[in-house]
């Protein structure tokens, strides 16, 4: 198989390691060759983040280039945005709706682009944008909102839901993990547009 | 077992399977997994040291006492460390001892991109760069092979894409390598005499390493087609790969020094075209030129910033994918203190007072991003404190009353108290701020020598910081809490003002640890907001302006009040629900 490009982008901060760490572990599950490449440091207090996850029968790269991912998984609207070239023409948008504004905007330097998901939408791009941070809130937790867009992401792959909560429970606390599997299921079924 | 894994990761099982039974390093991203997955294992005694040179010092103590011992750092750690490698290549060593640098090209975290490739050929050691996890993992297990046969400490040369990418790894068992200590003057008392003995040794080694990187396996032609040939190492052979497939011939190098200098004679010889893909700098390149070779590689490739597929592609007249944008601007998002950091409220006690503030290295560095734009030097580790005493010996009167070094904890520790001893000895009037939040934050929280608590989180010696700057010959010596503006305010104003040296603690525990309680997040009265914006200039990310109105984002804010202070109508008010 071709080897598929996913990019996860966000704030720093936001969970996107424990995302990239889920997904790597299921498509090495299914018998792929896996590559994930991440962040750390100083990005990761508050700045823009992105991670990368590749699955294929052979993968070299590590990292995924413009216009080269099949699915851009987003914590947040505006780095949907700002990482969109990363993006296949017909690749597919997994974003929370979430606004979180960055610092040039809480200082008034910049502002906050409007109506994205509609733009981005008017692009040409298939874009699935539920309000994964209630969704979170509704699971327990406004943390788990990584776990709401695994779920949500779930729904684009063909892989067992079994799989898929293997791995939950490998890589999150035991303590936390009703809560994420509570958040998984209400991503899931966040009614795709 | 097939395992994902970091590059650091695969790098500490290999160190483990490698019968390593030392490890001591200091924290730097992209370095610090590799110490962090070593103290998982019980064997192992693992340490963080006050800074890399003694972490260095320490593992070729081990490593003389007969245990194989290891030392990981970034590629700017390694320069603090240099001392102590350039002598160790003279003395060799007795078990194994192997040392990771970790370069960070495209600065992910770095305060510059420099390439550690000349430390191997400064200090004739023999350089190994995995290209991948799997390869971390092997190259581990053969370093500590070619340091025992060779008598030489070996460098392994990381990068931030091999580092922190996750890839397939099968792993294996432990084995055991320990040795008898035996006194040995004339091999490790490097005086004069003695050294003078040992520099013909280093280079009858660097020969013997020469005929080694010919014959090892890690050095390989890939040999596919007589059109293009492609000499390349590290992260950069996946690139290549990823671009050219069975397109082009292939030397793949995973000992970068010394280099194979026949095979590429050899390689060079079969193929009608040769290029060097390499990031950073042409080293590998310019040696392929001194053996008369023609070859290309910067002519097209760039010195700066990491490589990509794209980027390799492109450089070779390949078309790449390009991808879509809005026509919106899209605002950066540059990283920013934490909501809640205890390092905000004494900068904007700085910038208040109109404080010329010299910066270190850690996420009070942030402190130079608006709207705070305090701190206007940072260099590197410790450096806060020496350039401050500099800068105040020269300008004297007119800048000691306002000029301060900031410095964390962990930085403090590492290479600021001898800065310290130099204001206290040479007597400058000068002011040094110790950002005291218990704990190395930028790399992600380690422990350091003030936070009584070792790698393991184990109860440690525990080193005062207020006892400390007083033993060093510094008499005025205060803590203040930097979530009080008002304590701030007054000590940065009476220490700039004190005619002698002077140190301030600013003490408050990062607000990310998870033993930090707090207080419930804040919320603002719109009826008592006046929209005056006061708030906003700490540069806080979770106060925003919604309309004419501050807004808290209560996913974020952890109740620290220092806006409250700020606001002159007192709008802020606890929700006084559940903790954040």
């Amino acid at each position: 198989m071709e080897t598929k490009n996913i990019i996860i982008v966000g704030v720093g901060g936001q969970g996107s390691l424990l995302a990239s760490k889920i997904l790597g572990h299921i498509f090495l599950s299914e018998g792929y060759d896996v590559k994930v490449s991440e962040v750390h440091g100083m990005s990761q207090r508050g700045g823009s983040v992105i991670t990368y996850v590749k699955y294929g029968d052979k993968v070299y790269s590590p990292i995924v280039d413009k216009g080269e991912a099949d699915f851009l998984v987003s914590f947040e609207i505006l780095e949907t945005a700002r990482w969109l070239e990363y993006l296949k023409p017909d690749g597919q948008i997994v974003s929370n709706t979430q606004q979180i504004d960055p610092m040039p905007v809480i200082t008034g330097a910049a502002k906050y682009p409007e109506n994205l998901v509609e733009k981005i939408r008017a692009k040409g791009f298939k874009i699935d944008a539920p309000d994964c941070l209630e969704l979170a809130r509704k699971a327990g937790s406004p943390k788990a909102v990584n776990i709401v867009l695994l779920g949500r992401l779930s729904h684009y792959f063909d892989i067992k839901e079994e799989v898929w909560q293997d791995a939950l429970k490998k890589n999150v606390p035991p303590k936390f993990l009703e809560l994420n599997q509570k958040a998984f299921e209400l991503g899931k079924n966040a009614g795709a547009e | 077992m097939k395992e994902l894994m970091l590059g650091n990761k695969a790098l500490a099982r290999g160190l483990y399977e490698a019968g390593v039974c030392f490890v001591s390093s200091y924290p730097g991203t992209p370095s610090t997994e590799i110490t962090e997955e070593i103290v998982k294992y019980d064997e192992i005694y693992c340490e963080w040291a006050p800074n890399e040179k003694v972490a260095m010092e320490s593992a070729f103590g081990a490593s003389l006492a007969g245990r194989r011992a290891f030392c990981g750092q970034k590629h700017v750690g390694l320069n603090v460390a240099a001392d102590p490698l350039f002598t160790m290549s003279y003395t060799g060593v007795n078990a194994g001892l192997v040392v990771v640098v970790a370069d960070d090209a495209g600065m992910h975290s770095s305060q510059n991109e420099q390439d550690s490739r000349y430390y191997a050929r400064a200090a004739k050691v023999p350089m190994l760069e995995p290209s991948d996890s799997a390869e971390a993992y092997e190259f581990a297990k053969l370093a500590y092979e070619i340091s025992e046969q060779f008598d030489t400490p070996v460098i392994i040369k990381m990068c931030t894409r091999v580092a922190h990418s996750q890839s397939v790894v099968e792993t294996g068992e432990r084995t055991e390598h320990k040795k008898d200590y035996e006194k040995n003057i004339a091999k490790y008392v490097m005086m004069p005499g003695n050294a003078k003995k040992r520099h013909p040794v280093v280079e009858e080694r660097t020969k013997n390493l020469k005929k080694y990187s010919e014959e090892t396996p890690i050095n390989k032609i890939e040999f596919t087609t007589d059109e293009i040939g492609i000499i390349t190492a590290s992260t950069c052979c996946q690139y290549v790969k990823e671009v050219f497939g069975d397109s082009a011939s292939v030397l793949k190098l995973g000992m970068t020094y010394p280099l194979p200098e026949q095979m590429i004679k050899n390689f060079a010889a079969k193929v009608k075209k040769l290029y060097v893909v390499e990031e950073l700098d042409d080293v590998i390149e310019s040696y392929v030129k001194s053996l008369g070779i023609a070859v290309e590689g910067k002519n097209i490739l760039p010195v700066i910033d990491e490589f990509s597929q794209n980027l390799i592609a492109k450089a070779f007249g390949k078309p790449v994918p390009s991808g879509i944008s809005l026509e919106d601007e899209i605002p950066a998002r540059p990283p920013v203190m934490c909501a809640g950091c205890p390092h905000r409220g004494l900068f904007y006690s700085l910038k208040k007072n109109k404080c010329i503030v010299l910066g270190d290295i850690g996420c009070y560095t942030l402190g130079a991003v608006p709207p705070l734009s305090t701190i206007e030097m940072t260099l590197c580790m410790g450096a806060s404190i020496g350039a401050t005493h500099g800068f105040n010996k020269m300008l004297g009167a007119e800048s000691e009353g306002k000029t301060v070094a900031v410095i964390g904890d962990s930085t403090f520790m590492h290479s600021g108290m001898t800065g310290l001893a130099n204001v206290a000895y040479n007597q400058s009037n000068s002011t040094v701020i110790i950002l005291d939040n218990s704990i190395t934050g930028m790399t992600g929280h380690q422990q350091n020598p003030t936070t009584g608590y070792n790698i393991k989180g184990d109860p440690a010696g525990k080193i005062n910081l207020e006892a400390l700057c007083k033993a060093m010959g510094i008499n005025r010596v205060r803590t203040v809490d930097p979530y009080n503006l008002k304590e701030c305010d007054a000590a940065i104003k009476e220490e700039l003002s004190a005619p002698e040296p002077s140190v301030i603690i600013s003490r408050r525990p990062c607000a990310l640890l998870k033993h930090v309680k707090h207080k419930p997040p804040l919320k603002v009265d719109t009826e008592k907001c006046i929209g005056c914006k006061s708030c906003m200039k700490i540069g806080c990310p979770a106060i925003s302006m919604d309309g004419k109105k501050a807004r808290v984002d209560s996913t974020q804010c952890v109740g620290c009040e220092v806006c409250s202070q700020l606001c002159p109508k007192k709008a802020f008010v606890s929700t006084g629900g559940e903790q954040a």
